[in-house]
This record gives C-alpha cells, structure tokens and sequence, in this order.
C-alpha cells in the first residue's frame, strides 16, 4: 500500500518487472564511480545515467588493502542528495545486513560487489528478500544465471576493477557471448547436460538458449579507462558501460566522462570515438593483469 | 499509402524494447540519434531512461531545436516516463538547467512517486485501448500535476477517494504516459500510437 496524497492504492514494489524493468532504463548509458558529492555532480553534467557511491575507488582500495566493507551512509546520503539521477551502491558478497542498510538509504541499486572483501564463503545474497533491485558481477555464462536465479537484476562483467587494464572484462564479456551462441546450437536433451555443465537452473538454461540472451540487462565493469575501452565494451554486446577508477583516478575528469559518455552512445562510429579521444589528458596510469597475485584479483571472488 | 515510419530517439535507456513492440505491430521502425534522422521518420517514440540525460544529450547533438520544429508541424510523438517529461511543457522537480522539448500541454512532477523502492506497478484504465485494465509499470515515474485546456487525460491511477493522479494523456498528435507499455508484453497502448501515427485515431 502506497499512500501519495490524495490516493490509497495496492501497488506491487520490487516486483521481477519492476526492477528488471529499472534495469532496463539505465541502458545504453555510462554508470560512474564517485566519492564525493562533488564528483557526483560532476558526472551528472557529462551525461552519467547514474552514479556509484562508494568511499574509495578500486584504485584506492587496491593501494591501500584491508578489509573493504559498505560505505559511510552519512557520505551515502551526501550523495544522494546531490544528484537526481539514480544512485547505486556496494554490498559485500553475501553480507544481506549491509544490502539491508543501503536499501534503507534510499539507494536506487545495490550492487552485490567483489570489489569488497565477501563477508560469506558460500552464499551470495538472496536477492528476491528485497525491495532494491541488485547487479551482480559474472565471468561466464553459469555465473551470471546463478546470480539471476538469486534474483539479480542486472549482471555485468567483473573486469578486474581498480586496474585501468580492460582485458578481463574482454574476457568475461566474450566468455558469456560465447557461452549463450552455444546454447542456441543444442537441441532440448543437450540443454539438461548443459545446466548441469554451466551449474544453473535447467529453466534458466533453457531461456537464455531460446532468446539468445540473457533475461536481464548485461553490462559490463572493470578496467574501462578511455572512450575506446568503453566502445569496445559495447561493440562486444555490454548494453552500458560502469567506469569506476577510470574517470576521477584520470587528469581531466570532467572530460573524460563527457568523453565515455559519447563514445558509449556512438560506439559503432570510430570518427566520434576518435574525436572524443583527443586531449582527454593522462589516462589512470592502469596495472598489469600478470603482475597480479591470485589474492590481488577480485574476479576470483563469488563463484 | 505506404505504412508511417517510426522513430524511437535512442539517446538512451530502453529504444530495443519501444522497437520490438512496435515491429510486432508491423510497424517500420527506425533510430533516431542525429538531426538527419529526423527527416525520415513520420513520427516519433521518445522512450524511458534517465530524462537529465536524454535532455543534455539532445543539447548536445543538436536534436532540441529540430524536435520542436516537428513536433510544432504535426508530427506525432509518443513518450514514455522520461519521454513524457520531454514532451511537457512545465516540469516540476527538474534537475538545474534541464532541458525539455515541450508540446503538451501540462505540468509534470518529476521522480514524482519517489525513488527505485517505491517503483511499482498496478493495472489502469486507459481509454482508447478497450476495457480491459492495462498492467502499468511505474519505474521512479513521474506524474501530470495539471493538464491545461489543450491536453486531455487519457487514464489515472485508481484512487479510492476523488480522482487519482494523471498518469496518461493526449493532445491531438501527441501522447504521453508515467508508465512503461514497453515492458510488459501488452501492445495496445502502442497500437493507439500507430493508429495516431496513421491517422486514424
């Protein structure tokens, strides 16, 4: 029951279409990472359809280590009022308490991140409990119907955030692409061994192979640093781009999210991505994947 | 006479689903990103996403001024939540310095019914697409605080005392709605705009 003002109505909140369907409205856009209500403002202007709210960026929080939980809802709230477009924010990998909390916020997302230390080795969030729809990070196709099944809205690509190095994200990205054009290939008893293979619900297998695509919105997330990356991105089959240390971690910020923004929107016109690309400034100065230990990567956490 | 094309401006947020429910009329569709499409369209779907964006994206490609100049010689245009804020011609709650089209008629409430958790959906009588309820989703949506004598309302939100918010409405050409007809499977609302688009409604 929803009261406004002159009207009592049965409204049906957090529904699968309502938050696929918020989902959905945030396509074909760039999603940017801020820490200041400034920043915030800042990516409002270039044209951002909605902003992550979050302490310190993947950059920061790689330099600095530790354990990485949700952010300050007092910096949260900063935020929030000072943007109209939609706000997301991060959870740890299992820790419902703190998705509880942003959802109390008032936040318009909440994304289940591996960019936070995951607080339960074994479960991730059961996503259908909530009213806010969530995005969950993928590296293939079974992960990300796993994270569906949970009740994820929106999936994107893990990447390796914090790193300016797009090459996982490539990978992820054509990990899930690939897996989906194989499903399409199976008749229907191939499709059984196939979600015992993928390690997902055989319904969910079953409608990814009819549709040839997944049943909510894929993005993609981790390492995109320049208008290119962002294109790339789209032109792999991403239907919008998260930025997160790329753009304030960068010398000119307003820029170059100006500049990801049109190339996001233009990504099939090399002549628009090449004149974005000019004088943009220092890129983030960006981390090899290799020179990475395995408990330096984020994309090997969740499962 | 050859079938009306329709353009779905794809500046952002969901033009693919606007498309394939209007394919599924049998409608041509295509996108509109540039001026230049304008000229092939004979009408115009201005979808949801995010209304800032759509309208500093339209500043910035050039499309605001050739928009109002169709929309001013009669060419049909449809819009849904952050369309429907580009075609008002008053908006409340706006973020500084955005930018609407403009053409109907009305004021209206931006973010109107609050934020991502108290998006909703609820079935709405909307005339002109039979009797059967219409299953409406209402995704931080706005509504229409008044419609002025050109406008005309089209369907309001069930209310148990007096009349409940204004959530679709028309004036000739033109129609706008809070809600999402592209995300639920249910053409009718659409088929009303393509019957517009021919002239025949």
């Amino acid at each position: 029951m929803v009261k406004n003002a002159t009207t009592t109505i049965d409204n049906a909140v957090g529904t699968q279409r309502v938050k696929r369907g918020m989902a959905e409205q945030l396509k074909n856009g760039v999603i940017m990472d801020v820490v200041t209500p400034e920043q915030a403002r800042i990516a409002e202007d270039a044209g951002a359809v909605a902003v992550m709210a979050l302490e310190r960026v993947p950059a920061d929080i790689r330099k600095d280590g530790g354990v990485v939980r949700m952010s300050d809802p007092d910096m949260i709230d900063g935020i929030v009022s000072a943007v109209s477009i939609p706000v997301m924010a991060k959870a740890r990998i299992g820790h419902f308490v703190e998705a509880q909390v942003l959802e109390s916020l008032g936040v318009d997302f909440v994304d289940e991140s591996e960019v936070l230390t995951p607080a339960d080795e074994a479960n991730h969030i059961d996503k259908w409990a909530f009213t806010v729809p969530f995005v969950c990070g993928a590296t293939n196709l079974g992960e990300a119907l796993r994270r569906i099944a949970e009740g994820a809205a929106m999936i994107r690509s893990k990447g390796e955030a914090g790193t300016g190095n797009v090459v996982e994200a490539t990978r992820h990205m054509r990990a899930i692409r690939t897996d989906i054009k194989r499903l399409s290939t199976l008749d229907e008893a191939e499709l059984f061994g196939a979600a015992k293979e993928l390690r997902a619900p055989h319904d969910l297998v079953a409608e990814v192979a009819r549709a040839g695509r997944l049943p909510v919105p894929l993005f993609s997330a981790g390492g995109v640093a320049t208008p290119a990356d962002a294109a790339l991105m789209r032109q792999l089959g991403a239907e919008s781009v998260f930025v997160g240390s790329g753009i304030f971690k960068s010398g000119d910020p307003a820029k170059r999210a100006d500049s990801i923004v049109q190339a996001t929107l233009h990504y099939e016109d090399p002549s628009v991505i090449a004149r974005v690309s000019r004088g943009l400034g220092d890129a983030m100065v960006g981390i090899n994947v290799d020179d990475l230990s395995e408990a330096e990567r984020y994309a090997g956490r969740g499962w | 006479m050859t079938p009306p094309t329709i353009g779905v401006l794809a500046l952002q947020g969901d033009t693919a689903e606007h498309r394939a429910v209007l394919d599924g009329l049998g409608a041509r569709t295509a996108e509109v990103l540039a001026p230049e499409h304008l000229d092939t369209v004979d009408a115009l779907v201005l979808p949801g996403g995010e209304s800032t964006t759509m309208g500093k994206l339209a500043v910035r490609y050039g499309l605001v001024e050739p928009l109002r100049a169709r929309i001013a010689a009669g060419m049909p245009a449809f819009g849904t939540c952050a369309g429907m804020i580009l075609l008002s011609d008053r908006v409340v709650g706006a973020a500084a310095d955005q930018t609407t089209v403009g053409g109907i008629d009305m004021t209206v409430r931006r973010n109107a019914f609050g934020r991502q958790t108290e998006s909703f959906e609820t079935c709405v009588a909307v005339d002109g697409i039979g009797e059967q309820p219409f299953d409406a989703v209402f995704i931080r949506a706005p509504w229409v605080d008044s419609v002025g004598p050109e406008a005309s309302v089209l369907g309001r939100l069930p209310a148990e005392d007096g009349p409940g918010r204004i959530i679709a409405v028309r004036q000739g050409g033109l129609m706008a709605t809070s809600f999402h007809p592209e995300l639920t499977g249910d053409a009718r609302v659409h088929r009303l705009f393509v019957d517009i688009a021919k002239g025949h409604s």
